[in-house]
């Protein structure tokens, strides 16, 4: 107890220490919003709570890892594993996820909670249960006479989920797949009378997701360290920040993940880093709890 | 006379569409009370604010005298007011008896009783609800397969199951079989003779509502228009122009 | 009861007293498999029968395991320094606090649990369908966070408890009857509860709330106690678990959320969702299928597991019960009525 208050009297005295969680904490959060972005969409356009979420970043950052174990420049990593993601999200939509589509939504959470079991054990067996991180070899800015440190690469990694966060909003404002995809999540049955392939929307849409998961996780994987068993930290994240911004809200899902990202550094900070976890999860009960005082004041359920 | 709803002065709207607005109406004790209007008038939206489903703007409901406006749903159904849904709802999976049986009075209950099982009398009950609404010989199909007129006169006889004072049906006679509405008729009548049940009915037939009600409400754009016998209401001119749209 | 049903339930008696005889080489798997049993029957009270699908009834599981620990250990020594010391054979038990400190110990997990059922149930019960599950799922990840970061209770290391005083396989025996006990006492509550009012209106809540509350029916209530109901009896398992284990530890045995906490969903899927037997059918399926594999699948063994859920989920929701009804509806006295029946009594 002693030390929590300590902790929170450091914030106090030093108010620089604050700056320095919060843009750690906003660098990360632009990763936990690209992903919860590909969950939003895929939510809200075939209604699949995806809880593989997690496990598709950490897959996507184990691919970059890989490449560079190879010799390649790890920033090939980042739309490499755009691409390998994209495959593996089309093929598990082709074999999982269009079966549970018209089913109750319990069923595709369930069956992605499998999936994730699935693809967590598989890469502990395919890269073992170590940590791992990609070290770009880039030097670190420091401010403030050291006492805010920012490295070069984090920079990098946040401009490039700038970039491809940008990418996504332009594709699905202005091509015509990105305007199917949109129409399809309004109204899939209006949709398909109207001529568009909704069984094509929603395998591109995985497919999409999946691959946007992976670009993160080739993110993460030179700024932060990823391990086999990670990937439902990611995926609670992900379901925080969607519950709490709700679908179909970009600059909301933006806004939480960045706030997340704080949140969970100062958790981190005040609590000790061995609560991060707790912290994310503590964050997921509260954003429902929250939600659900919202609904009841007017006689409505969470569902 | 006593009042056994007593609605005053209800809004209620939903972002900036006014659904009520400033609706005041009453239903007497023992009789069967109408409540007619087009399409979008707010009739539904008044059932639901009644039964406790959505918090209302302002005004104040009153049921047996004592204000409800800020109960929930459940509280409401406990004291004896039930509703019907418009479209219908019944539980698919099981069969009509199971279904009735469901519907047993779980406010008369203590949780001592709720951990008993069902008995005789229950089961002599719903059969004889069921032979009331005519499904007797239906009564071990599963619900779910039954036509939709069927499953409303199934949901009819739930509501009965469950003893209420004052029963709330939203179109009670929308998708039923033309030559069955006679009959439908002569039965919301007895239940209200004989079972002493208050009825509070939506309908857009008007020739079933004409039959049915002694005292009728006219709802139009959310704003109460017209109260009278059938009769009146039927030689109203302002409820003439309301159904043929001269506003 | 009729006959046919007299025999079937004499046979499973006699074959769960003779089994831990007859098979002595697989004391713990068959103590493990009425685990799974208790779990799977106490999932469904809730997911199959209620329609409110947990995926944090681990929770209670894990919080049974530390509460009997905790009063065992607590009745005699101070908790503190047990932990701290980490167990180790420094401290000792007579026989009376060792089985009298159980006994309390395994009661007041269960009913522990089931107050935490009701707090925690009157906090999410609010939450519907997906909602419900990751909450609940979140809950039982932050208890075994928390509970790890709680050094009173051993922090990540975890309890040590002593060890059972008599000979090796007598105590493997000794908990496999008090796993048999739980089991066949869950089973026969779930079979008189699923028969009364009670159970007719939770049915009610899984197949339709808003017209369970619309007729007056104690929804709130009515889920509590089921929910509270089902606590107990994980509870009590995961206390007789605490000292069957000897020593526990938070994340990977007592909270064990991605393994018996979805284990026990899993065996209600495969059995059958909402029937009264398929708890029981899915679990020693899930509990065979899981031995072969950990067996014959090394290393691979968790993505058979995985693969299992997800096939099962995906292509086979309706379980063993579901497919038996499908099939033979006359088993379940369900009267099929191709035409109409008139007259028919």
């Amino acid at each position: 107890m002693d030390q929590i208050l300590g902790n929170i009297g450091l914030l106090i005295d030093y108010p620089v220490v604050n700056l320095k969680i919060v843009l750690d904490g906003v660098m990360i959060g632009a990763l936990f919003a690209l992903a919860a972005y590909g969950l939003a969409l895929v939510w809200g356009v075939m209604n699949v709570k995806n809880l593989a979420q997690g496990d598709f970043v950490i897959a996507g950052g184990y691919v970059s890892w890989w490449l560079v174990e190879h010799g390649f420049p790890a920033l090939l990593g980042v739309p490499v594993a755009f691409i390998v993601m994209w495959g593996i999200g089309w093929v598990i939509y082709k074999l999982v996820i269009s079966r549970v589509i018209e089913r109750d939504l319990f069923t595709s959470l369930l069956a992605t909670f499998g999936l994730a079991i699935m693809m967590a054990q598989i890469m502990n067996l395919m890269f073992g249960s170590d940590t791992q991180s990609v070290d770009l070899g880039y030097p670190t800015l420091h401010f403030f006479d050291g006492f805010i440190d920012v490295p070069i690469a984090k920079l990098i990694g946040v401009l490039m989920a700038s970039a491809l966060a940008a990418g996504v909003i332009v594709f699905m404002k202005s091509s015509r797949m990105g305007q199917a995809i949109r129409a399809t999540a309004q109204d899939a049955r209006a949709a398909r009378v109207l001529g568009i392939d909704t069984e094509k929307v929603y395998a591109f849409t995985f497919s999409l997701n999946s691959a946007i998961c992976g670009a993160a996780g080739a993110i993460i994987v030179m700024v932060w360290i990823i391990q086999p068993f990670y990937g439902i930290s990611y995926s609670i994240r992900a379901f925080v920040i969607v519950t709490a911004a709700g679908l179909g809200n970009l600059p909301g899902v933006i806004a939480a993940g960045l706030g997340i990202g704080a949140l969970e550094q100062y958790g981190a900070h005040i609590f000790g880093i061995g609560y991060q976890q707790a912290v994310a999860v503590m964050l997921l009960l509260l954003v429902l709890l929250y939600r659900l005082i919202q609904q009841r004041r007017n006689r409505q359920v969470l569902k | 006379m006593t009042t056994t709803i007593d609605v005053s002065g209800v809004s209620k709207s939903f972002g900036g569409v006014v659904a009520n607005r400033e609706v005041s109406l009453s239903v007497n004790t023992g009789t069967i009370t109408g409540l007619i209007g087009p399409n979008g008038s707010g009739k539904t939206t008044l059932f639901n604010s009644i039964v406790g489903y959505h918090p209302i703007d302002s005004g104040s409901i009153k049921f047996e005298s004592s204000e409800i406006s800020e109960l929930s749903v459940q509280q409401i159904a406990r004291r004896g007011l039930l509703r019907t849904f418009q479209q219908t709802r019944i539980y698919g999976a099981m069969n009509g008896v199971e279904n009735m049986l469901i519907s047993l009075p779980h406010r008369k209950m203590s949780i001592w009783d709720a951990l008993k099982t069902f008995t005789r009398e229950d089961y002599e009950r719903a059969d004889h609800l069921l032979e009331f609404v005519g499904l007797y010989e239906k009564r071990m199909l599963k619900s779910g397969d039954l036509s939709f007129g069927q499953q409303k006169l199934l949901e009819f006889a739930m509501a009965l199951m469950n003893e209420p004072t004052c029963l709330l049906l939203d179109e009670p006679t929308a998708g039923i079989n033309p030559t069955l509405i006679n009959g439908l008729i002569d039965r919301l009548k007895r239940a209200n003779s004989e079972f002493g049940i208050t009825l509070f009915v939506i309908e857009h037939n008007m020739r079933v509502i004409m039959n049915l009600a002694e005292n009728i409400y006219c709802l139009a754009h959310g704003e109460l228009l017209a109260q009278g016998t059938p009769d009146e209401i039927q030689n109203d001119q302002r409820v003439i122009d309301a159904y043929l749209g001269a506003h | 009861m009729n006959r046919n049903k007299t025999i079937l339930y004499s046979l499973i008696l006699a074959f769960t007293i003779v089994a831990p005889f007859a098979f002595p080489n697989f004391g713990t798997q068959l103590a493990t498999l009425w685990l799974m049993i208790i779990v799977a029957i106490t999932w469904d009270m809730t997911g199959g029968q209620m329609g409110y699908n947990s995926l944090g009834n681990i929770f209670f599981y894990g919080t049974g395991m530390y509460v009997a620990a905790l009063i065992t250990i607590g009745l005699t020594y101070d908790v503190g320094d047990y932990t701290s010391a980490a167990g180790g054979g420094i401290y000792e038990f007579t026989d009376l606090e060792y089985f009298g400190g159980m006994a309390l110990g395994i009661l007041g997990a269960g009913l522990f649990c089931s107050a935490c059922a009701i707090v925690i149930g009157w906090l999410t019960f609010g939450l519907r369908g997906p909602y419900f599950a990751i909450g609940t799922l979140g809950v039982a990840i932050a208890a075994g966070e928390l509970v790890s970061n709680w050094e009173w209770v051993g922090g990540g290391q975890g309890i040590a408890l002593p060890v059972y005083p008599g000979d090796f396989d007598t105590g493997k025996t000794y908990f496999y009857f008090l796993f048999a006990a739980v089991g066949i006492g869950a089973f026969l509550f779930a079979r008189w509860l699923y028969g009364t009012r009670f159970g007719s209106a939770i049915n009610a809540i899984r197949d339709d709330e808003e017209k369970a509350d619309a007729m007056g029916i104690h929804t709130l209530r009515y889920k509590l106690y089921t929910w509270a109901m089902a606590a107990f009896f994980v509870g009590m398992a995961g206390g007789i678990s605490a000292f069957q284990l000897i020593h526990f530890e938070p994340l990977e045995t007592a909270y064990q959320t991605i393994n018996l906490g979805i284990f026990m969903v899993v065996c209600v899927l495969l059995g059958g969702k909402g029937t009264l037997w398929g708890p029981v059918v899915g679990a020693i399926l899930f509990h065979l299928f899981k031995e072969v594999t950990w067996n014959y699948l090394l290393g691979w063994q968790w993505v058979a597991l995985g693969a299992l859920i997800v096939v099962t989920v995906v292509y086979f929701q309706d379980g063993v019960m579901g497919w038996l009804v499908h099939k033979k509806p006359e088993w379940f006295g369900i009267r099929v009525e191709k035409k109409v029946a008139s007259g028919s009594k």
